[in-house]
C-alpha cells in the first residue's frame, strides 16, 4: 500500500465495496499515512462518516469544502491532510450555478422537481461525488485524493449511476418534453409522439397538471445544462480510467460483502479501470496458530470437569471460538483471491474497539501498509 | 402462547401487526432476518409474503433461486402446511400496473415502457418511485378474497436506516410534487397503513457502534414521524464465553500444563492476548446492549450462526423471533 501512497503518479485512490466494511475508516487512514509518511497534500472526500469519526477529523459541520485536519505528525513530511464532508445538494447547486446565469439558476433552485431531484438518494449522491471528484482533481491543488463512495445498495452504483443520470439529463424523454411540438412534426416518430402525447395526457391526470408546468419548466431550465451535464460526468469517467488512479476494494471477511467485490471486481475490468488491490478488512487470527481449536476446546472441558483453572478454561475458548472463525474467514476470501488471484491483497486484523481517532486511523494505516 | 396454538387469522401476539417493514444498517442482515420472520410468522398453515423493494434480488439469493420476477411465487414452505411467497416489487412495472387499473393502457402502456418513460417518470421523482413501491406493499397487506385476508402478514425487506423514514414518508415526499389527484390520494392511503397499528418498523442491529448509532437515529426518525416501532432486533450475538474471572499468564501457563498442552512463551502469551481483545470486544458489547435497552422498545436477540445462512439456519432464527425454538 506504501508503495501507492508514495508514487507522485498516483493522483486519486477510490475505496469501493459495499456498506457496512469500513470503506470511510479505510479511506480516512490511508489520506493520514499518505500526508503523514509520505509528505503528500492529501484530501479525503468521505460520503457519510461516522459522527465519533468525523470529528476525530474536525469534520463538525458539512460544509463541502476541504479543511485541514490539525494534530497530525507530518512537521517531518512536510505533507498535509484535509477531509471534507459530501453536501450532495450544495454539489448539485454549485453545478447549476456554474452552467447557468443567475436568473434562470433562482428558476431551477425554485423548482419542486430540482427540489426532489438534488435531495434525494436516487443516483444523485453518486453523480455528485463523481462530480465533486472531479472538482478536486480539475484544481489540482492536491497531490493524492483520496475518495469514500456512498453507501449504495450495491458497490456497483457508484460506477453506473453517473452514467444513468446523465444520460437521463441529456435524453430525449427531456427533449421530447420541451418541445412536443417540434418533435409531432416527424412521421418517423408518430408512434412515439402519439404514445408521449397520452403519456403527458396520463400523467396530468395522475399527477394533476400543476406536476406537468413543474416538470416542464424544470426540463426547461436545465436546457442549456444538459452538454455541460454529460461532459463533466464523462470527463471525470475518463479520470477513472487513467493510470493516476487506484481502485480500492474494501470488503469484510463475510459471503456478501466478498461476492460484492468479486462482481465490482469483475465491473472494473470491463471499463478498464484500474483495480490496485483489496483491503479486506476486521480479519480475525489468532496468535498461537499451534494451537487447533479441537484441541483447545477440548482442554477447556477437561479443565472444567477436573474443576480450577476456570480463567485459563475460558481463555482456550475464546481461542478456539477465534480459530474457528479464522478458518471460516479463509474460506470466504478465498472466493474472491481463487478468481482473481493477481489481484493484491492485503488484510486488517479486527479492532477490539472501533476506530475513532487519529491514533485508531494510524493503527489502522500501518496494517495498511504490512508487506 | 405457542405460535401453533394460535386461532387462525389471528395476529401472532408477540408480533401484533400485518406489516413487518424490516430495516437496518448495510450488513447487519435484514434481508436475513425479514425471511426468518416471514417463515416463522408462516408456521401454523399459513401464508406470508416477503417483499423486496430495492432490486437487489437478496431473497432469491438466499433461498437459491435464479432472480425473482415481479409476481408472487412461493419460496418457502413449513412442515406444517405454512408457505412463504415471494415479491421482488419493480417500480417500473407497479407503474405500469398501477396506470392500467385506473386508465387501460394496453399496448400504449407497454410502448410507453420501451420509450424510458416510466424510467423517466420514477427517475426525475424519486418520491414517486417510493409512492409505487409502498402502494404495492399495502395492496399485498390489505388484500382480500372472499373476505379473507390473503396473506396473514407482509414482511417488508426495506431500504436500510439511511433511507428508511424517507421511504415511508411518502406523503411529505409526494405532497411537494403531486398536489392532485390518485397518486395523491395512494400516498396518503398508504401513510395512513403505516401509521396505523397494522404496521411495525423492526430495526436490525449488531453489537457495533455504527449499527447501534444508526438504529438509535433511525427510531428517532421514525417516532417523528408518528410510524410505530416493533422491536429491536439484535443479530449475530455470541454467547459470553469468560465466566468472570480475571485471567493472568501465570495461571493460564498452570492451566495449560494441567490440560497438557504446550507452554510455550509464545502460545500463553498469545491466548492472553485474544482473551484481553475478547474481553475489551465484550465490555463494549455490553455497553451497546445498555444503550440499545434505553431505547424502550422491545429486543430480540438472534445468535451468530456460523454456518452461514441456509434453510435450517433460517428455520432457527424464525423459531427465535417467534418463541418456539
Amino acid at each position: 500500500m506504501d508503495r501507492i501512497l508514495a508514487d507522485p503518479g498516483v493522483r486519486i485512490v477510490v475505496c469501493c465495496g459495499s456498506g457496512g466494511v469500513g470503506k470511510t475508516t479505510t479511506a480516512a487512514a490511508l489520506a493520514l499515512r499518505a500526508a503523514e509518511r509520505h509528505g503528500r497534500r492529501t484530501v479525503v472526500l468521505t460520503i457519510d462518516p461516522a459522527r465519533r469519526l468525523a470529528q476525530s477529523l474536525g469534520l463538525t459541520e458539512l460544509d463541502n469544502t476541504p479543511r485541514q485536519v490539525k494534530g497530525i505528525e507530518a512537521d517531518e513530511s512536510g505533507g498535509e491532510l484535509h477531509a471534507m464532508m459530501l453536501d450532495m445538494k450544495r454539489t448539485f447547486d454549485e453545478v447549476v450555478l456554474a452552467h447557468t446565469d443567475p436568473t434562470r439558476a433562482a428558476e431551477i433552485f425554485a423548482n419542486p422537481f430540482y427540489q426532489a431531484m438534488s435531495s434525494t438518494f436516487s443516483g444523485t449522491q453518486e453523480y455528485m461525488a463523481m462530480e465533486k471528484l472531479g472538482q478536486l482533481h480539475a484544481r489540482g491543488e492536491w497531490d493524492l485524493i483520496v475518495v469514500d463512495t456512498p453507501p449504495s445498495r450495491s458497490a456497483l452504483d457508484f460506477l453506473d449511476a453517473p452514467a444513468r443520470l446523465s444520460r437521463f439529463l441529456d435524453g430525449r424523454m427531456l427533449r421530447l418534453l420541451l418541445a412536443p411540438a417540434r418533435a409531432g412534426g416527424r412521421s418517423m416518430f408518430s408512434l412515439v409522439t402519439a404514445s408521449f402525447g397520452m403519456f403527458s395526457r396520463v400523467v396530468q391526470k395522475v399527477l394533476g397538471a400543476q406536476l406537468l408546468t413543474d416538470l416542464s419548466g424544470f426540463v426547461a431550465a436545465l436546457d442549456s445544462m444538459f452538454g455541460g451535464f454529460r461532459q463533466r460526468a464523462e470527463q471525470t469517467y475518463r479520470i477513472l480510467q487513467a493510470r493516476e488512479t487506484a481502485f480500492l476494494l474494501v470488503a469484510a471477511p463475510e459471503p456478501d460483502a466478498v461476492r460484492e467485490a468479486a462482481y465490482f471486481a469483475g465491473r472494473l475490468g470491463e471499463e478498464r479501470m484500474p483495480l490496485a488491490g483489496l483491503v479486506l478488512n476486521r480479519v480475525h487470527r489468532t496468535t498461537a496458530e499451534g494451537l487447533s481449536a479441537e484441541r483447545s476446546r477440548a482442554a477447556a472441558e477437561e479443565l472444567e470437569r477436573s474443576g480450577g483453572f476456570g480463567a485459563a478454561a475460558d481463555a482456550l475458548r475464546v481461542h478456539a471460538a477465534l480459530a474457528e472463525q479464522a478458518t471460516r474467514e479463509r474460506r470466504v476470501a478465498a472466493v474472491f483471491t481463487d478468481a482473481y488471484p493477481a489481484v493484491p491483497t492485503v488484510e486488517v486484523a479486527a479492532q477490539p474497539a472501533d476506530v475513532h481517532d487519529v491514533d485508531g486511523l494510524r493503527t489502522v494505516g500501518d496494517a495498511l501498509s504490512q508487506p | 402462547m405457542r405460535a401453533s396454538e394460535q386461532i387462525p387469522g389471528q395476529v401472532n401476539p408477540a408480533w401484533p401487526a400485518r406489516l413487518h417493514v424490516v430495516t437496518g444498517k448495510g450488513g447487519t442482515g435484514k434481508t436475513t432476518v425479514a425471511a426468518a420472520l416471514a417463515l416463522g410468522l408462516a408456521a401454523g398453515g399459513r401464508r406470508t409474503l416477503l417483499v423486496e423493494v430495492e432490486g437487489r434480488q437478496g431473497i432469491a439469493e438466499l433461498f437459491g433461486l435464479g432472480p425473482l420476477p415481479y409476481e408472487e411465487r412461493r419460496v418457502a414452505g413449513t412442515p406444517d402446511g405454512g408457505e412463504v411467497r415471494a415479491l421482488a416489487v419493480d417500480a417500473e412495472l407497479a407503474l405500469l400496473e398501477y396506470l392500467d387499473m385506473f386508465y387501460k393502457l394496453g399496448a400504449a402502456g407497454r410502448a410507453l415502457r420501451k420509450f424510458g418513460a416510466i424510467d423517466f417518470a420514477t427517475t426525475i421523482a424519486p418520491g414517486l418511485r417510493d409512492v409505487l413501491l409502498t402502494g404495492k406493499v399495502k395492496e399485498a397487506t390489505t388484500r382480500t378474497v372472499d373476505r379473507r385476508r390473503v396473506y396473514h402478514a407482509v414482511v417488508l425487506d426495506a431500504p436500510p436506516t439511511g433511507r428508511i423514514g424517507r421511504f415511508l414518508n411518502v406523503t411529505a415526499e409526494t405532497a411537494r410534487l403531486a398536489k392532485v389527484g390518485p397518486i395523491k390520494t395512494q400516498s396518503e392511503n398508504v401513510a395512513t397503513l403505516l401509521r396505523s397499528p397494522m404496521t411495525a418498523v423492526h430495526v436490525v442491529t449488531l453489537l457495533e457502534e455504527m449499527p447501534v448509532q444508526e438504529t438509535v437515529d433511525a427510531i428517532a426518525d421514525l417516532d417523528a414521524l408518528g410510524i410505530p416501532i416493533g422491536k429491536v432486533i439484535v443479530n449475530a450475538t455470541r454467547p459470553p464465553l469468560l465466566t468472570g474471572t480475571k485471567v493472568n499468564q501465570a495461571e493460564l501457563r498452570r492451566g495449560l500444563a494441567a490440560a497438557g498442552l504446550a507452554t510455550d512463551r509464545a502460545t500463553v502469551s498469545g491466548l492472553y492476548a485474544e482473551a484481553k481483545a475478547y474481553l475489551t470486544r465484550h465490555e463494549l458489547e455490553e455497553s451497546l446492549r445498555v444503550e440499545l435497552a434505553e431505547l424502550g422498545e422491545p429486543m430480540v436477540e438472534l445468535p451468530l450462526l456460523p454456518g452461514g445462512v441456509d434453510r435450517a439456519a433460517l428455520d432457527t432464527l424464525a423459531a427465535e423471533l417467534l418463541g418456539t425454538q
